[in-house]
């Protein structure tokens, strides 16, 4: 019996043992350094040097602009990628064609996991001088600008984290159990208090998820801005591009990253709460 | 609500669309189509550097997602013999690994090797017996970890998930037959987390293969077609670069759809 446990147990630390180290090595350490570079000064050939001092953190107000930027385009993004994002979930939920549900829902799945540089490339193309300004001009309506603004970057943030936010909304309107609607309609509820009172409570969990994921991930986004806002509208994944590869100074990036990461902990937490609190759920996993 | 989600669809592909539309334009501009051509991949398969770049995303990808495949199975299995605590712990690691926006892996992975190779380097020179001790360096061992880590992770997880809806009277019904725990995984186990192995393999390949952002940061010396095309993009757009996001679009396009119809294999095969 103890040589079968023994077996057993040597076993699974054996199945465990090359994810365990890859989590350590290439998560977990990585963290603890930039933990601990964050609390350190910048040498002068740039790069780290020992230190421990909260210099660092006083300095954020310096990159104050990037931080602005996310901490506003990223929620407002999130919200415009939600408020298109639900009715699409919604329609291939609960209205859709049996036999056009999957095909509608791979069509949603397939830009979500195809390149987003290349999708943010597709709007450069669209919105940058040659594309739609070049039609308007030949409909006489001349010197328009949009690429290189805000308004580009907040277009690209939709149209790529669109799919990652109808994902988690449509699995749980699909989960929802429809003879609750059928229920609240013979109660006497109107199609707009059975929305408000089963459906949209009930599909919370999938909106938190969706609306924390897509805003974390927009928090570290670089690509849409540089592409689309073109070193006009800078987010802290610009600041951060600039501090490790360009300026090289470390330990102040690492500041950043560390309080991106407490910035996303906190949405993470904030999101499971309301869930919580409003549908009792915690979260959709999309896997 | 018919025409609105139509609409959507219509966002979601039309870039796309014309991007591909473009890539077999004769002229250089976008906003005139002056003719069918397919010179535009001539232009681009005879560049070298973008050969070279390809070649190495293409390597780059194989490999962690091979890693991340094998390193991941073996995850999930280990995750389903073991108590509730070890497991809420390794959940939140690997949530945390697919959630961390790449950014910030990417400069933690920067951070971390450099520390590691700059007290490695000096005592591999010291131990070599040679005048000339291998010197660590980013490159694509770097990258292929990076990567690795997303790709085990959500491998972890379809698996994982398969796992969690395997038939278990098969599994009792296979040791009441004899069979050995190695027989019983062979012949039952296997083939029904196969689909979901394969499934695992071609997303984290896709992953891979796509990303800049983590490869950006700890790519050291080498280009990725990410990096590479990023790269271009910002010197200008220009024909060669439809025809190149063509290419990867199509290959992506091509392995999400192999994915998924892999994780929609109910039965295994034989």
């Amino acid at each position: 019996m103890h040589g079968n446990r023994f077996r057993h147990n040597f076993l699974t630390a054996l199945l465990l043992a090359p994810a365990t180290a890859w989590l350590v090595v290439f998560l977990v350490l990585p963290f603890i350094a930039i933990a601990i570079f964050s609390v350190g000064e910048r040498a002068p050939e740039g790069g780290y040097q020992a230190a421990f001092t909260f210099a660092q953190y006083a300095n954020l107000p310096a990159r104050a602009t990037a931080f602005w930027n996310t901490m506003v385009l990223a929620p407002v993004g999130a919200l415009a990628c939600l408020l298109v994002a639900y009715p699409v979930a919604y329609y291939l939920a609960l209205r859709a064609p049996a036999r056009w549900r999957l095909i509608l829902l791979a069509l949603v799945v397939i830009p979500f996991w195809t390149s987003l540089l290349m999708r943010t490339y597709a709007w450069m193309y669209i919105l940058g001088g040659r594309g739609i300004p070049a039609l308007l001009a030949f409909v006489g309506i001349e010197d328009v600008r949009l690429i290189n603004t805000p308004g580009a970057v907040l277009l690209g943030i939709v149209y790529g984290y669109l799919p990652l936010m109808i994902l988690p909304i449509y699995v749980s309107l699909e989960r929802l159990d429809r003879r609750l609607l059928e229920a609240s309609a013979d109660l006497g509820a109107t199609p707009l208090s059975t929305f408000v009172g089963v459906t949209l409570k009930l599909s919370l969990p999938g909106v938190m998820t969706g609306f924390s994921l897509v805003m974390i991930l927009l928090l570290g986004e670089y690509l849409i801005p540089t592409l689309l806002g073109g070193g006009k509208v800078f987010f802290i994944g610009n600041a951060l591009v600039d501090l490790f590869l360009q300026s090289r100074n470390w330990p102040f990036g690492s500041a950043i990253a560390i309080t991106l990461v407490a910035v996303s902990v906190v949405v993470l937490i904030a999101a499971n709460r309301i869930s919580t609190r409003v549908s009792g759920a915690r979260r959709v996993d999309l896997i | 609500m018919r025409a609105f989600v139509t609409a959507v669809f219509a966002f979601l592909y039309l870039p796309i669309a014309l991007v591909v539309l473009f890539s077999f334009n004769a002229g250089r501009h976008a906003s005139e189509f002056t003719g069918f051509s397919v010179q535009w991949y001539g232009t681009a398969l005879s560049n070298p550097f973008l050969v070279e770049a390809l070649k190495n995303s293409l390597f780059i990808a194989t490999t962690s997602a091979l890693l991340a495949a094998v390193c991941g199975t073996a995850a999930a299995l280990g995750l389903a013999r073991v108590g509730v605590r070890t497991r809420a712990v390794f959940d939140a690691l690997l949530g945390a690994a697919i959630v961390v926006p790449g950014v910030v892996i990417g400069i933690s992975t920067l951070v971390a090797l450099v520390q590691l190779f700059a007290v490695v380097n000096p005592f591999l020179a010291s131990i070599w017996p040679g005048d000339q001790p291998p010197k660590l360096s980013l490159g694509y061992g770097s990258i292929i970890a990076a990567h690795g880590l997303f790709s085990m992770a959500l491998v972890t997880m379809i698996v994982g998930t398969r796992l969690g809806s395997l038939d278990r009277n098969l599994v009792e019904a296979s040791s009441d037959l004899y069979a050995t725990p190695l027989t019983t995984f062979r012949s039952i186990v296997l083939p029904q987390i196969m689909p979901a192995v394969v499934a695992g393999f071609l997303l984290a390949f896709t992953f891979s293969f796509d990303d800049f952002i983590v490869a950006f940061f700890v790519a050291g010396a080498q280009t990725t077609l990410p990096i590479y095309v990023f790269a271009s993009i910002r010197r200008g757009v220009t024909p060669e670069i439809n025809a190149i996001a063509t290419i990867v679009l199509v290959a992506s396009v091509l392995l999400v759809v192999l994915a998924q119809w892999q994780l929609r294999q109910r039965k295994p095969s034989n």
